[in-house]
């Protein structure tokens, strides 16, 4: 029916992201023996092998033709010769259900057939080659989703008869637009992926490129849209053949709903099969289609939990600190003074496994009033989560796996703490601890202008005016260095500039006058002459506050020109940590002295930095 | 702004034109022996004739095209060929029931969808899967199965509703909302499951955007996050989905209506195509596209209003 | 340094890159203006500009990924500004290409050894032939040889970089245009793929094309320099010149920009910059004032 038609259409649409790339030929085994290894997806696919069979081999196993009728026997009730009953003409129920089978699965196939045949090809040139021709396609897409679908077949069955197959045909045109979709967006999010720029320069063909970098990329999104095409493509048969406009000379499951629905007050069972039979096929359908995108999905995972096995490994190398960690108890006195103490801390993830990957483990360091401490490290090295702990922001399955931070004096993760503690930190957060993100323009809320942005978070936390608030964002907006800042305040974030961006989230930070600012990375997505003004800024404005300051950087350049002190992570652990000037001209430890020596500034040009000569691996 | 909507006006009469010259011309080819067909076997060749040149048969088809494409314009769609109702009698009596229900099914599933897809984003957990499984079983459960399946048990079995709805607004109101209760509740159920697991990925999609949670380090609340932020950005993802399911639901409605013997837009289409009574299909293809083109309108407006980016385009 | 003064591998002569816009009847948007560079065999010509200067589209117009709509791309001789399919394929012998993200210049759905058989397989090299090669491209980069059967994913960052590299050297090509190739990798693995970068010219001899948005890193391994603002080329030169001592004031402050690891050294670099700008400044108020 034709309520579900189109939003399970609108439903499949948006799937292409989640499988990109993940239905090569290698992967595909590994997709398929995950499917089979999912009990849903297998009961799905049992289902409609049995039903297939049982309806391919109608003319074998039936009984009783499919309008065999016995006058003498109405309504009858189940017994040895029909198994199921009779209808009101005397029609053996189970025979006609075999017989519905084959043509309900038929049309079914017909509809998904003629919707891949107009929107795969379709899709996959809009896709590729865009300018008029996916113009055109846009327009009559949005003409044919505009239609009900069941209004329509109404009409052509006005027009060409009552013939299953030429609705079923139109349907399939009807529908075709949700391929089109589907196969365009996957071929678009792949035409400008450097791969195939690859391809392009090796010379190979249009024609190739689509066929081995392009089309793999759709086909898992295709298949599982078909499963719920074909559902869809039932119900809508099921549904016209309900209403009487199906060819009264066919046995089909719609048919005998609507015979049974003739007869409900006599026989309600004669509803229930072909109700039944329905629901089945198209509920394994949709099992299928899930069972397929969740097989895809695990594909994905299984990256990640190879590289938590890896990080397990030093995490048991820890569990002698986490033995000295259970011993602390209290504040340590004499304590109160910094500003943030972070000791032994750890942060893990639970795994499926019941493991915990650690992505934080055994970090202490301190922050003091009016001080920047830099936290350097490459990717992975957990430094952005320990900065994220601080401000109470982790992601939801995170879990403190040891060890406390206190802010002020006061914890904000005791010991023995499991998550952060959200009572004590919303207190803080926005008031005396706030920060400044890495990307500019994914940070502020592309429906609001910026100065909402600014205002609502002071009169939120400062519990002052609008008013006023108004006017401190103007003068915050001055003070970061922006020209004009009525401008700006009405301005929404897309109408800046990346580097005007990130100077309002440093005026947002710095709004409601914080003793601690955490900056994730603030420079680093901006152009290094940007940077430099952005370093300038934050520099003037921590002199000016006196706030404490936390920098999580990959850029010794950046510690150098900003941070009082370092401290080196790397795998989650703290390296090495003290004064800027001891750690960058004289560092104690190895993988710090290789950071160090990776870097290019003072190396004579042309020679080999680390490998002296050929060494690998990367 | 006003731009905007002249603009998509304009297209929303482009597509009118098409679909009804397309339609027409469809009729067109089927309408040979229809005269025929109106006035039964017994007639002879010389009354079919007549009869084919009173409804202007005889013409070719451009002519007879813009001369409907003329009646139109001035509000008369003609008369049934078999009945001879005007068709804007028919659908002035008809669209009232039929758009009373689909409006008060897509209210409610606006708002269902919306709290349970919002609910099953924020607190995961039980009410998460629950949403999951009610998709799966709204996906595979036909919307005119499941009217099929309420009549047969709560109305005839226990005998809670009327099995049909054939009474009038006069009868009162009471009434009038019982016996809606059921062909409601069967045209509503898909689009909630549908639209909460939709609106669902949507919240849950914008609540892991970096924006979320710089907002929470400026510490906004987290209900003032959902509310303000969240929900406003998720809200076209959600509109797209309820104006696809609004569409779907004028061809769904026609079954339910045929469930329960309401005297609303169904029946009519469903006599007037299998008669294949050219002014009444045009009339009820026209009343289709002219609430498809009026709800993507609003529709486009409203997201224009939630996106500013949009809005300065 | 080691350039030849014969006649140059790529001359790109007054190079003009228009995109059509996207508006009916608009100005098409001029991504490059009047771009002129040469490179010889077995150089480096490093190109350095912001983001937006128009560095990447001048590397892929060399590679045919973009709109030519002026001037001229002779590559040994032959003009190959607006070359067909079929000529790009017999050039993608001699001209190669390294992208800036190693995540997504590798089909994620192909074996290793696929993604390098690629190039081998257009040019119609047979399997076991291609095969044996692979494997020695493998142990060019410095990658185990059983790789080939692996998934890019499977692979670290700089490890993928190393695949798009071998990927790149697979038919001996004599220019390769590396787009920002060590920008997504971390430090240590940026100075180990540099090393790499260095080794393979030393040992075949290949040109690169080097864009990126870091000084230090084109200082590092470029013979020339050329810099780029809002799609011109401001300056180029010897790369000890340009990237110490530049003349045009855009490279002057791209130079003092980039902090140093050093807190004292920054200190000074900052006060230098401080001084740059206040004599910029004040040098466009006079102009402002002449004009």
């Amino acid at each position: 029916m034709s309520d579900s038609v189109e939003t399970a259409a609108a439903a499949a649409a948006p799937v292409p992201p989640a499988p990109t790339g993940q239905s090569g030929t290698v992967v595909r085994s590994t997709v398929l023996r995950r499917l089979f290894r999912n009990p849903l997806g297998l009961i799905a696919m049992a289902i409609l092998t049995t039903i297939t069979l049982l309806a391919a081999l109608a003319p074998v196993i039936a009984p009783f033709q499919e309008n065999f009728a016995n006058i003498a026997k109405t309504l009858a009730a189940p017994d040895a010769v029909n198994i199921l009953g009779t209808d009101s003409a005397g029609r053996d129920v189970w025979s006609r259900l075999l017989y519905g089978g084959q043509l309900t699965l038929l049309s079914a196939v017909l509809c998904a057939a003629v919707a891949i045949a107009i929107g795969l090809p379709s899709g996959l040139i809009a896709g590729y080659y865009a300018g008029k021709f996916e113009a055109v396609s846009n327009w009559m897409v949005s003409i044919l989703m505009s239609l009900p679908g069941l209004i329509v077949l109404l009409t052509i069955r006005a027009a060409f008869g009552p013939s299953v197959w030429i609705s079923m045909i139109a349907f399939g045109i009807l529908i075709s637009p949700s391929y089109f979709r589907l196969t365009r967006s996957a071929v678009q999010s792949v035409r400008n992926e450097l791969y195939v720029d690859a391809a392009r320069v090796s010379g190979l063909s249009d024609r190739s490129i689509i066929a081995r970098h392009i089309f793999s990329v759709v086909r898992a999104p295709i298949i599982i849209q078909t499963a719920a095409i074909a559902g869809v493509a039932i119900a809508i048969q099921s549904g016209l053949e309900f209403l009487g406009l199906g060819d009264p000379a066919k046995a089909t499951w719609g048919v005998m709903l609507s015979e049974g629905f003739k007869n409900v007050y006599l026989t309600p069972t004669l509803l229930f099969w072909p109700a039944f039979a329905m629901a089945l096929t198209i509920g394994a359908l949709v099992l299928l289609g899930n069972a397929i995108r969740d097989a895809l999905e695990d594909a994905d995972k299984i990256k990640h939990r190879r590289k938590k096995m890896h990080d397990a490994e030093h995490a048991a190398s820890a569990s002698a600190a986490k033995a000295a960690r259970k011993t602390l108890a209290a504040v340590e006195a004499g304590t109160e003074h910094h500003l943030v103490k972070v000791t032994n801390l750890g942060v893990g993830y639970p795994q499926a496994d019941g493991s915990i990957k650690k992505v934080v483990d055994d970090v202490s360091f301190h922050v003091d009033r009016g001080e920047i401490l830099g936290i350097v490290g490459e990717s992975g090295s957990g430094k952005s989560q320990t900065a994220f702990s601080i401000l109470g922001l982790l992601p939801d399955t995170a879990r403190i796996v040891g060890g406390a931070i206190q802010f002020d004096g006061n914890y904000t993760v005791a010991p023995g703490d499991e998550k952060v503690n959200q009572d004590r930190l919303s207190k803080l957060r926005g008031k005396r601890i706030s920060y400044i993100p890495q990307e500019p323009m994914s940070n502020l809320d592309p429906a609001f202008t910026i100065g909402y942005q600014l205002v609502t978070p002071m009169v939120r936390v400062l519990g002052i005016s609008k008013a006023e608030a108004t006017k401190r964002a103007m003068k915050l907006l001055s003070d970061v260095g922006i020209v004009n800042p009525e401008r700006t305040f009405k301005a929404y974030p897309h109408e800046v500039s990346g580097g005007m961006a990130q100077r309002v989230l440093i005026a947002g930070a710095i709004s409601c006058e914080p003793d601690l600012i955490i900056a994730d990375e603030p420079t680093t997505a901006l152009d290094v002459t940007v940077q430099a003004d952005v370093l300038e800024l934050i520099r003037d404005l921590q002199r000016s506050l006196g706030v404490g300051v936390i920098l999580v950087t990959h850029n010794f350049g950046v510690v150098a020109d900003l941070c009082d002190r370092v401290a080196v992570m790397q795998n989650g652990r703290l390296v090495e940590d003290g004064p800027v000037r001891d750690i960058l001209r004289n560092p104690k430890q190895k993988y710090t002295q290789t950071l160090l020596a990776s870097m290019l500034e003072g190396k004579t040009p042309m020679t080999m930095l680390v490998s002296s000569e050929k060494e690998p691996v990367a | 702004m006003i731009r905007f909507i002249a603009k998509r006006l304009g297209s929303g009469l482009v597509v009118l034109f098409v679909v009804s010259a397309l339609t027409f011309f469809l009729l067109y080819i089927s309408s040979g022996s229809i005269a025929r067909n109106i006035l039964g076997d017994q007639a002879t060749a010389e009354q079919v004739a007549m009869k084919e040149h009173e409804l202007g048969l005889d013409q070719p088809l451009p002519v007879r095209y813009f001369a409907w494409v003329g009646d139109a314009l001035t509000g008369n769609l003609g008369a049934s060929w078999f009945t001879s109702e005007p068709v804007a009698n028919s659908l002035a009596t008809r669209i009232p029931v039929t758009m009373t229900m689909v409006f008060a099914a897509m209210i409610l599933i606006a708002i269902c969808a919306a709290l349970i897809g919002v609910a099953a984003a924020v607190k995961r957990g039980w009410v998460d899967r629950a949403v999951q499984v009610g998709a799966i079983l709204g996906d595979s459960i036909p919307g005119f199965v499941i009217g099929v399946i309420l009549v047969t048990i709560l109305a005839i079995q226990l005998g809670i509703f009327p099995a049909t709805s054939t009474i009038s607004p006069d009868s009162g109101a009471e009434a009038w909302v019982y016996s809606m209760t059921l062909p409601v509740i069967a045209l509503l159920l898909n689009g909630v499951t549908g639209g909460a697991q939709q609106i669902r990925s949507a919240v849950i999609k914008q609540l892991e955007r970096d924006y979320v949670r710089t907002l929470r380090s400026r510490g906004i609340g987290e209900g003032e996050i959902l509310f303000k932020h969240v929900l406003r950005s998720a809200a076209p993802a959600g509109l797209t989905v309820l104006s696809l399911q609004l569409i779907g639901m004028l061809g769904g409605v026609v079954i339910i209506e045929q469930i329960f013997a309401l005297p609303g837009m169904g029946p009519l289409a469903v006599a007037a195509t299998g008669q294949s009574d050219l002014p009444v299909v045009m009339g009820v293809v026209m009343y289709t596209v002219v609430v498809v083109i009026v709800v993507n309108l609003l529709v486009d407006i409203l997201n224009g209003w939630l996106n500013p980016k949009v809005r300065v385009s | 340094m080691s350039t030849t003064e014969n006649a140059p591998l790529l001359t790109v002569d007054k190079l003009i890159v228009e995109y059509p816009s996207k508006r009916f009847r608009a100005k098409p948007f001029r991504a490059l203006t009047d771009i002129n560079i040469t490179i010889g065999q077995g150089e480096t010509l490093g190109l350095v500009g912001e983001s937006g200067s128009g560095k990447t589209t001048l590397g892929r117009a060399v590679l045919g990924l973009a709109p030519v709509t002026g001037g001229k791309i002779i590559f040994e001789g032959n003009d190959i500004s607006n070359a067909t399919r079929k000529q790009r394929r017999t050039l993608s012998r001699d001209l190669q290409v390294v992208f800036q993200d190693p995540y997504t210049s590798l089909n994620p759905a192909l074996e290793i050894g696929d993604i390098l058989a690629e190039p081998l397989g257009v040019q119609g090299m047979e399997k076991t032939a291609a095969k044996k090669r692979v494997k020695e491209l493998l142990d060019q980069v410095g990658l185990p040889s059983d790789a080939i059967h692996r998934l890019p994913r499977e692979f670290s960052g700089g490890q993928r970089q190393r695949v798009a590299i071998a990927r790149a050297l697979a038919l001996s090509p004599k220019l390769i245009v590396c787009d920002e190739p060590v920008s997504a990798l971390d430090l240590t693995t940026q100075a180990r793929v540099l090393d790499l970068f260095l080794q393979i010219q030393n040992d075949t001899g290949v040109s690169y094309l080097f864009v990126s948005h870091d000084l230090d890193v084109v200082r590092h391994i470029s013979h020339r320099v050329a810099v780029m603002y809002h799609g011109e080329i401001v300056e180029q030169g010897p790369a000890d010149v340009v990237t110490r001592d530049p003349e045009h004031p855009y490279t002057q402050r791209l130079l003092l920009a980039s902090p140093v690891p050093d807190p004292d050294r920054q200190e000074k670099r900052r006060a230098d910059r401080h001084r740059l700008l206040e004599i910029q400044r004040q040098q466009t108020e006079q102009a402002g004032a002449l004009a």
